[in-house]
This record gives structure tokens, sequence and C-alpha cells, in this order.
């Protein structure tokens, strides 16, 4: 039912007068920032717009598609519906902080072995959800893959190529998880 | 979205306080009503960050076990109590929603989560519950997915949870905590069914939090199941999915306990139905029977009439599993 797209007619217009901003100290990718913003902010628009993050990736912006997956203390989350206040005290992983071009990760090294994406757009969201899926360092099958990853959409639909990369990974032991 | 304060609540006695705000409304996981205020549908002026407060255990006596209401979802689910004694509680976890959201979300914001109906999520639109006696657009559009048991002329909305399904059939209790004092109710008395008030969805009055689930434990564990039914095969909500427990001894039925979500305005039971089975064996004529009292009352449109065949085929195919397992 969450799918079905109805015309949306303009909502109430009535605003509220005060726009409470807040200050909020967070480590992320283990470097400590402190950023004062509205308190509306999601942690996806502190990380895109406030710190420039912006490979974590804005889909749909209500928790159905996965692209803006991040690890929070070590447990993947969506951080399209995560409040960037509750975040304070917090540590938070983004996609920029577990690899780079000359050290890609070794999800990132796999994806790219067995081709598992088109446009990218989903990439880091599903790769940021992969790491904390073998992070807890549970025996996978190819189904168990497709299911634990079903939070995580791909519009190009390269899904079997990323579960094949995931799988690659999963069977090696050594894969770094980030530090909680 | 609407600006509006934010409060981060230390303990439960500064949480229930902030509570007390006109218009104040609790943030735990955050998954149901973040969601619905960037659709405007929730507008609180104040907001209260209750992520900090201890309900996040889970804790056995000899008669029941007590889940904080702040536990995660994947916590619960992953739970050796909980996969132990209530299985389908686990299930019905792992069967909803995505690995992202089962971290984030927690019982009780799980308990409290809105309808799906696309109605009341989209803002402009006849709504009865998010805006009383504007009137109801889902009884005149699209009818599909709604409702067909416990719905009246002002709401048809199925109630969305898959975890209170399982914890309707395990008798679950919650635990409310105001400044008065705390009070536990049967989950089954705590939803309501929309009648003429379809805005009013639980008996949690304003300043009260949900502070823990407590399911009761039955001696031996029960045999029990999660089964949903759905569109695709993960991350979807049931078009019917049922939950039950059962005890079969020298033949015959000794417990039966089963609860439907995906088709009614809350999770369906009826004691009626499983007092019918008890003491009989598991013949079809029985089973038969069971869904004829279970989905008595059912007021379908031609277009949810197909959510009774499939409830039927549903209950039928669980309690035959059942039967194996013992």
């Amino acid at each position: 039912m969450s799918n079905i797209d109805l015309p949306s007619p303009p909502a109430s217009s009535a605003a509220r007068s005060m726009a409470a901003s807040i200050s909020t100290s967070v480590r992320v990718n283990d470097s400590a920032v402190t950023v004062v913003h509205d308190c509306r902010m999601t942690l996806l628009d502190l990380l895109r717009d406030e710190l420039t993050l912006t490979g974590t990736k804005k889909g749909c912006d209500h928790g159905q598609c996965g692209a803006c997956t991040v690890l929070i203390d070590g447990q993947r989350v969506l951080s399209c519906l995560t409040l960037a206040a509750t975040v304070a005290g917090r540590s938070v992983q983004t996609i920029e902080g577990i690899g780079d071009p000359d050290h890609p990760h070794p999800l990132q090294a796999a994806f790219i072995e067995h081709d598992a994406f088109q446009c990218g757009f989903c990439t880091p969201g599903q790769i940021m959800s992969a790491i904390a899926l073998l992070g807890q360092r549970r025996p996978l099958t190819k189904e168990m893959i497709k299911e634990q990853m079903s939070g995580n959409l791909c519009r190009c639909g390269a899904y079997n190529n990323i579960v094949d990369a995931i799988l690659k990974v999963a069977q090696n032991a050594s894969v770094p998880i980030p530090s909680r | 979205m609407l600006p509006f304060q934010y409060h981060r609540a230390e303990d439960a006695e500064t949480a229930l306080q902030l509570l007390q705000q006109s218009g104040a409304m609790a943030l735990a996981g955050g998954t149901s009503l973040l969601d619905l205020m960037k659709l405007g549908v929730e507008t609180p002026p104040h907001v209260v960050d209750i992520r900090d407060l201890p309900w996040k255990e889970i804790t056995a006596d000899s008669s029941t076990i007590a889940v904080g209401a702040l536990c995660s979802n994947a916590y619960v689910a992953d739970h050796p109590l909980v996969g132990r004694h209530f299985p389908a509680v686990s299930q019905s976890i792992l069967s909803g929603a995505s690995g992202q959201i089962r971290n984030m979300a927690t019982v009780g914001g799980n308990i409290l989560q809105r309808t799906r109906c696309p109605y009341f999520r989209s803002s402009g639109w006849a709504c009865n519950k998010r805006d009383p006696g504007s009137g109801c657009s889902a009884a005149i559009g699209y009818h599909d997915p709604h409702a067909v048991l416990g719905v009246s002329d002002a709401c048809i909305a199925v109630y969305p949870s898959d975890l209170a399904v399982a914890l309707t059939a395990a008798d679950a209790s919650v635990v409310l905590a105001s400044q008065t004092g705390e009070r536990t109710l049967l989950l089954t008395d705590f939803l309501l069914r929309p009648a003429s008030t379809p805005h009013l969805e639980t008996r949690l009055q304003h300043g009260e939090l949900i502070k823990a689930v407590v399911l009761p434990l039955t001696g031996a564990p029960r045999k029990g199941r999660y089964l949903k039914l759905r569109n695709r095969a993960a991350f979807d909500f049931a078009t019917v999915s049922v939950a039950a427990s059962l005890t079969i001894e020298g033949a015959k039925v000794v417990h039966a306990a089963l609860a439907l979500g995906g088709v009614g305005t809350v999770p369906w039971r009826s004691k009626q139905a499983e007092d019918q089975l008890i003491g009989r064996e598991l013949s079809d004529d029985a089973v038969e029977s069971f869904c004829d009292t279970l989905l008595a009352g059912a007021a379908p449109a031609d277009a949810s009439h197909y959510k009774l065949r499939i409830a039927r085929g549903a209950v039928c195919r669980i309690l035959r599993e059942l039967e194996q397992d013992q």
C-alpha cells in the first residue's frame, strides 16, 4: 500500500513562526564535528548539505529505498528518517569513511568486480547496508542476502550482481568492520 | 515539515513531564513519526526524544517475559527468550520492514504506528482518521487494500503492525506510564476499532507512554508460527497475515490462539472461534467452522472480498503446519 501514488492536493500553508535551531556534536567517519542546524534537519541533510558528504544519497526521503543508509554506532539505519539532533554523542559512518579509490573497501572492490551497479545511485546505500550485514558475522546464503538487502532498492536492476558481490565478500572472513 | 521544538529527555520522569506540553509527541525510532511529519500528517509543536530512557531490556520471571518499549525490533526478534517461547513474535518482526528499519523501530512505536491507508497519508484527501468529520475517501475510492473486519462507515483503514498481530495471539499486555503512575491493559483492549471516532486508535492518554509489553508464559513453550502473505516476498505490508499457537494432545486440540493481520482495523482474534476448536480433532470441518466464526461479521467491498478467501487459506495452512510441528 505504501507504494500507491495519489495526487497530493496542496497542504495547509499554516506556518509556525518558531524555527528552533540546535547544536549537535557527533563523530562522523571518526572526526568530531559540531553543527548548528534547524531542528527539522535530518541526518541525511546534515551529511549532504552541512558536511558536504554527498556520497550518501537522497532517494525517496521516506524510508522505502535505502539509498540513505549509514551506520550509527555500527548499526545500519536510514539517515532520512533520523533527525540530526538525535545523533548527538553518537558515531556515524558513511561511504566516505570506508574506502577511497586507492584503497577500496573489499565490498567496493567486489561491486566493481561483479559489475554490481549501473548508474551507481543506490550503491553507497547498498554497500553500507551490506557492511552491517556482514558485520553480524553469520553464515549467509544467497536467499538470506536477498531478504536482508530488501531494504535497498536498485532501479537499474543490478540485484543479481549485488548479491553475488556480497556473497563473494561474505565467503572471505577478513572483512574489516567499522569500529563502533 | 512545520517547525517544532526538540527536547531530549534523559529519564522517564523528565520525558513524562515534557510530554505534558500541548500537542507534544514522543520520538523513539522515528521511522513512523518522522515520515508522517514530512507528509504533513503529524504536526507536533514539541518532539520529545525518549531514546535515552532505560526501557531497553528483556526480562523474565516465572510467569512473564517483559519487553521494554524501547527495545529495537531487531533486538527483540533476535532474543533467545522471545524465539524460544514466542516464535511467532520473532517471525512477525522478521517478516516486516527492512533490516535498517528493524534496527531503528521500537516495540512501543511499532504498536502505535499509523495506518498505511494512502488517503490517510496524503493530506488534502478527506480522512476521518486524520481530520475528524471530513469523510472517508477510501470508502468511495480505491478499495483493494482496505480492511474487511472491524470497519465502520467512518473508516476502513487496516491496522498495519505485524508484531501486534503476534502479540495479540500471545495474550500480550501493555504497561503504560504517566506522571500519576502505571497501568496495564491487554493489547486487545488497548487498540481501538474505529467506530465513529477513527482518530482515536488506542487508549493511550496524552502525556502517557508505553513502557513495556508483557507476555504471559505458559509452562512448556507452545508451537507457534507467523505466516505473512503479501505482494512481494520482502519489505511489504501484509495482504493477510496469521499468528497462531496450537497444542494438540491425543489427537485433540487443547490450546489454540490465532490472530489475523492485514484484514482488520485491529488485529483480529475470536475467543469464541478458538473455544470451538478445543476438545476436537483438527478436521477440515473443524477448521472451516473455525474460519466461519472468526470471519463472521466481515464487511468486504467488492474489491476487497479476495482478502476473506486468502484469510481462510492462510488459517488453514498455518493450522496444518502447526499440526505437523506437534
